[in-house]
């Protein structure tokens, strides 16, 4: 179980980093909340936005390497779908952050009445 | 318990952790400042750190690593970037490579821990958790980071809110 949690720890850096880099921008979070239905290809979504589609496929990539969006094939069509548990995800990242200094900060505590003890 | 508040913002990546202590700073200090000490709070009980490399100078180095329950050992670096004892520490904080080298693979973070006493023999901590790789940082300054970046928060509950709406319509 230690071990599962220091797994979790390293994990978390790393996801968390792609996730909210990947959310950091306007476009981005309009594509995740657009693509909730999943029912429009990239090219149809490129219409929403005032930029060309190769720029609206680069935001699609950004997003589909965080894991916030997928690809499906639906027919002849690919339409693009938001992984709602990698956005979730983003919400427990710094809850399992907050937690490991936490530990740590017990531990530190731990430790100061530890040497008061040996003082006194 | 000695943790006193958490104050998190998803989107700007940030955690700042305060807590208190019934010591004087230069006790909380030497937590820090001495690497026997460090080992025995920077690693969970089942992983222990030992610290190989202590140097906390500007541009200095903390090097370690951790020995799991399977005899694993994950290894981690500390970049010092400001430091001012008993008071400052400013480190970039990652995971390195079997020869102690930088894991690009993980992004840094950067702590900056702040003591200061606070009376009656107390002495508050607090520590700033930054989160960032450089070009998620050039990212996120280029488009401003308080608006875009509190937004992104409001808009992760929204979206996670009409899910919620939609699946009981549904």
């Amino acid at each position: 179980m230690l071990y599962n949690r220091i797994v979790v720890s390293v994990q978390t850096v790393f996801d968390h980093d792609r996730i909210f880099g990947a959310l950091a921008d306007t476009t981005r979070r309009d594509i995740v909340r657009r693509a909730i239905d999943g029912r429009e290809g990239v090219a149809q979504l490129a219409e929403h936005y005032p930029m060309s589609f190769a720029a609206v496929q680069k935001h699609v990539a950004i997003l589909e390497r965080a894991g916030l969006v997928t690809k499906e094939r639906i027919g002849r069509r690919k339409v693009v779908h938001t992984n709602l548990e990698g956005l979730r995800m983003a919400r427990r990242l710094l809850d399992q952050y907050e937690e490991l200094w936490c530990e740590r900060i017990n531990r530190m505590t731990q430790l100061i009445s530890e040497t008061k003890e040996t003082h006194q | 318990m000695t943790v006193i508040a958490v104050r998190k913002d998803p989107a700007a990546l940030t955690m700042i952790l305060e807590a208190e202590f019934d010591a004087p700073a230069e006790r909380v200090w030497q937590l820090w400042a001495d690497p026997r000490q460090l080992e025995r709070w920077w690693g969970p009980p089942a992983y222990p750190a030992t610290i190989t490399s202590h140097d906390l100078r500007v541009g200095g180095r903390v090097v370690y690593h951790m020995t799991g329950p399977e005899g694993d050992q994950p290894k981690g670096y500390w970049e010092i970037d400001d430091v001012e004892p008993p008071r400052r520490l400013v480190f970039r904080d990652g995971f390195a490579n079997d020869d102690g080298t930088p894991n690009t693979e993980f992004p840094e973070s950067t702590a900056r821990v702040s003591i200061e006493e606070v009376g009656r023999g107390k002495t508050r901590m607090s520590i700033e958790s930054i989160f960032a790789s450089a070009e998620a940082m050039e990212q996120m300054l280029a488009m401003g980071m308080e608006e875009g970046l509190k937004q992104a928060a409001g808009q992760i509950d929204a979206i996670l809110a009409e899910d919620r709406g939609a699946v009981a319509e549904g």
